[in-house]
């Protein structure tokens, strides 16, 4: 089993899907996919938001039984009947959603998942081993709702790798490493190949699928559309499978020219208000008029403190730290901010960007009801908030049976692409963006791209908070990365090389966490 | 034959307004069973529960007696109930709606003034939204729950009641009972059909139904309430107080009961009595889940659960019956109502073998 790469046929698979089937109420989410994975094979599962693939995981985890088709483990059918017995088998699973109790530690959580009683002590120790081994880092005695979205990622992926499984499913798993963790974490899963575990990988990054994966089967709208080899396939050309049109990349003019300042962040430091959360220090940048500033960094260094009291969420200790258009604004709420012409959009975009139970019509009106002057007489203009809220569907191409249905009716990219229309068409002359294209499908992505562009290009200032490096690349005039609570100085994209922002994620501004850095490197 | 029960796309409106009368199918079936073991006849007791009492003008009129207090509590609490504020202290805030706005009557009684009912009622709602203000300011102040201070002072209330019918505020012609001064007829709710006792505050009650229901589908205010109810952080994310909402629902919940309490004292009741509601305050948190937190709903809910009061009576007269069955009935209600709401957001099918039958 040392030559994974190219196996030969004859080889029994570890794991073959036959003919799966899957409906949901109105979905077919699965329509005859076939699938098969050999011992230590890493076999990239890619497709667009949407297009089954968690639903096709999830019936080999046996948390879904499929309607129609076979399953087999080593040449035998079998009947995954639940999570229990895909995990006998030696199936580990790390979903893109966790299935966390918010309530209970790290350790706890992790013990919940494993067979008979376990001995905490000894349970800490190892999740502490497994978790420096591999480069992600965890404190087992930390109740969970304290953690950032990274780090519940963290106890996922520690959760299975301590179960020492035959095929590990991983689904998204790099979106909130750092480049030199994600290669970490690359030499880890090549290494679990070269032991004979086979890999299931699902990802958007196809750079990552090119890099890591010895095949690949892409799906589209629920359909088995092919399985290739990712390594002699450009990323182009496997995106094009994936979403069956042609892929552009967003046109960037930039011109170099920069208008007036329009927010500067001053010495900006902020006690967080949760135990574990982040505190900010000594924060300083500005955004000017027609600039988009990009702030990288991994989950849970700052960034929900910074994007709160950027928000008004929280107020900063002091006026002066935040100004917009030289104008103190640390002290305002987020509907005064909003009247100076500062627009929002947050991580979460269920709960948080939307209300996920009322209709786009009410989500038009959310935030946007004084700039669009939505109300007439102390009335709600019925009326002119449905105009506003079909005008958002048109101009940012959102797919919905109408503006009456829910907000949680509509696809992630979706209601992203609704989320942002109804910012950016308050003319914001400064809007801050979390996460624009987080776990949004690639022609989603692409036009939310192409909307923050063109509204720079407007003038107006934009502020993008993101993980993912190669979206940050791919739009910002200026980057900075945030660490432990402090920013980086902004650096000009072209200076810029992945590997940089990759070491300042680190924290290499502290010159503590360097060392240790450098140390496990 | 297995049934598995999954999650709707989207949430059933039908069953909004199905599960209501679900719940009242499966109430009126066990209350069957209920009157069969106790020796009863089902039919002629379900006859005497829910038919009898409204077969007459008379009936139909105090239908609406009852329903007034329910409607009142019921649509203030609704208010809260939508943004979260689990106020369930009505009957407190009801207790001191009465006690404010008929103390006005008790130191101004031989004033014969066509203003004096309008300031009573005004200090009603203003009694009550007081006696709201106390959790609302623990809530806000010190993150104090609001289920746990709200029924406290619920007994606060009665007590302090209590207390002044039995002292300073007792008729001096009154023999030593504990009771006030029979409120004086401009004092008291105008009748509104002779020979009932159908009074103004039914009006109140269907005026406040309508402008809860404009409010909540018309206002910023009412936007509000529902946007913290439902997701409290894009509630923070579009600017509006949590606080505020906190403030404003108990306020108002607590005056629209302390209105209901006032036109109860200055209505059917006539005088402040150590006891001047039969649990309305209570009753009106089954109505308001009941009516789906809907200002029209509530009228219909408000309008069933006043039945169960007048069957209660009924089946205790003519059947013999303990008066506690108004409140299984009333209990039974919610019970069933609760249950039946999971087909609101998941329905339930039936597979063979794990293939689906479609």
């Amino acid at each position: 089993m040392s030559d994974t790469g190219s196996s030969t046929s004859a080889q029994q698979p570890r794991l073959e899907l036959k003919g799966i089937t899957k409906s949901y109420p109105g979905v077919l989410a699965n329509d005859h996919i076939d699938l098969k994975i050999l011992p230590g094979e890493i076999h990239a599962l890619l497709g667009e938001n949407g297009a089954g693939k968690s639903t096709l995981v999830k019936i080999i985890y046996g948390a879904l039984k499929a309607d129609s088709g076979t399953i087999s483990w080593n040449g035998e059918r079998i009947d995954i009947s639940n999570p229990h017995a895909a995990r006998k088998l030696g199936i580990g699973m790390i979903f893109q959603h966790f299935s966390l109790f918010e309530a209970m530690t790290v350790a706890e959580n992790i013990a919940l998942s494993m067979p008979g009683r376990q001995n905490m002590a000894k349970l800490s120790k190892r999740i502490v081993e497994i978790s420096e081994n591999y480069g992600l880092p965890l404190q087992p005695d930390r109740q969970v709702h304290t953690l950032s979205v990274g780090e519940k990622q963290r106890i996922e992926i520690v959760r299975c790798l301590l179960q020492s499984p035959k095929l590990l499913i991983m689904d998204e798993p790099t979106s909130v490493l750092t480049p030199q963790e994600a290669e970490k974490m690359f030499l880890t899963l090549r290494r679990l190949s070269e032991e004979g575990v086979s890999i299931l990988y699902i990802s958007h990054k196809l750079d990552e699928i090119k890099a890591l994966c010895h095949k690949a089967t892409i799906m589209r709208a629920g359909k088995y559309i092919s399985e290739c080899d990712p390594t002699i396939e450009t990323a182009k050309s496997l995106a094009e499978m994936m979403i069956g049109t042609d892929l552009r990349a967003p046109k960037h003019n930039d011109t170099g020219e920069r208008g007036s300042v329009r927010l500067k962040v001053h010495n900006l430091s902020l006690d967080s208000n949760d135990q574990f959360g982040v505190d900010l220090n000594l924060i300083n940048f500005e955004v000017r008029s027609g600039e988009i500033l990009g702030i990288a960094g991994v989950a849970g260094n700052g960034q929900v403190e910074l994007l709160e009291v950027l928000s008004g969420e929280a107020l900063s200790k002091k006026p002066e730290e935040i100004l917009f258009e030289n104008k103190p604004i640390g002290n305002l709420g987020p509907s005064l901010r909003r009247k100076q012409g500062i627009a929002f959009v947050p991580e979460d975009r269920l709960g948080h960007g939307s209300v996920p139970e009322m209709s786009l019509v009410d989500n038009a009106f959310l935030s946007a009801y004084d700039q669009k002057q939505l109300i007439n007489n102390g009335f709600i203009d019925r009326k002119k908030t449905k105009q506003f809220a079909k005008e958002i569907v048109e101009n940012f191409d959102v797919r919905t049976a109408g503006v009456s249905h829910a907000a949680n009716s509509l696809s992630g990219g979706n209601l992203q692409k609704f989320i942002v229309g109804r910012e950016m068409l308050q003319d914001p002359q400064l809007i801050i963006i979390a996460h624009p294209t987080w776990g949004v499908d690639a022609g989603a992505a692409a036009a939310i791209h192409q909307a923050i562009i063109d509204l720079a290009a407007k003038g107006a200032a934009i502020l993008v908070v993101s993980q993912d490096l190669d979206e940050l690349f791919a739009i910002s005039n200026r980057m900075a990365v945030i660490a432990e609570g402090r920013l980086s100085v902004g650096r000009n994209v072209q200076e810029l090389s992945i590997e940089e922002i990759g070491l300042l994620m680190g924290g290499t501004t502290g010159s503590a966490s360097q060392k240790e850095f450098e140390s496990v490197v | 034959m297995l049934f598995k029960i999954e999650k709707r796309p989207e949430a059933s409106q039908l069953m909004v307004y199905a599960t209501p009368i679900f719940a009242l199918i499966l109430t009126i079936l066990t209350g069957s069973f209920l009157f069969h073991f106790l020796g009863v006849d089902p039919v002629e007791g379900l006859r005497n529960f829910f038919v009898k009492p409204i077969d007459n003008t008379y009936g139909a009129t105090e239908l609406f007696v009852k329903a007034t207090p329910l409607i009142l509590c019921a649509i203030g609490l609704s208010v809260g109930f939508r943004a979260n504020v689990w106020n369930i202290g009505a009957e407190g805030q009801l207790t001191m709606g009465a006690i404010v706005g008929g103390g006005v009557f008790v130191y101004f009684h031989d004033v014969d003034s066509v203003f004096l009912l309008p300031i009573m009622i005004v200090m009603g709602a203003i009694g009550g939204a007081l006696w709201a203000a106390i959790p609302a300011f623990l809530k806000t102040r010190f993150n104090a729950n609001e289920i746990l201070t709200s029924l406290m002072l619920v007994y606060v209330a009665l007590l302090v009641l209590s207390l002044l019918v039995h002292g300073s505020w007792r008729d001096p012609d009154g023999f030593n009972f504990p009771e006030s001064r029979i409120f004086s007829e401009s004092a008291t709710m105008p009748i509104l059909i002779e020979g009932t006792r159908l009074h103004f505050g039914t009006i109140l009650a269907l005026l406040a139904v309508l402008g809860t229901w404009i409010m909540l589908s018309k206002t910023l205010i009412g936007f509000q309430i529902k946007v913290i109810g439902a997701a409290p952080k894009a509630g923070g994310y579009a600017g509006f107080s949590q606080k505020k909402i906190v403030w404003f629902s108990l306020l108002f919940g607590g005056a629209m009961a302390g209105i209901a309490g006032l036109s109860e004292v200055a209505g059917p009741v006539g005088q402040l009595l150590p006891s001047i509601s039969p649990g309305y305050g209570f009753t009106a948190i089954i109505v308001a889940f009941l009516g789906r937190l809907h200002p029209v709903g509530i009228i219909f809910a408000g309008l069933l659960m006043a039945l169960t009061y007048l069957g209660g009576e009924t089946a205790q007269i003519n059947l013999g019956l303990p008066v506690a069955v108004t409140g299984v009935f009333q209990g039974m209600v919610l019970f069933f109502l609760l249950a039946c709401d999971v087909l609101v957001n998941f329905r339930i099918r039936f597979t063979l073998f794990g293939k689906a039958v479609s």
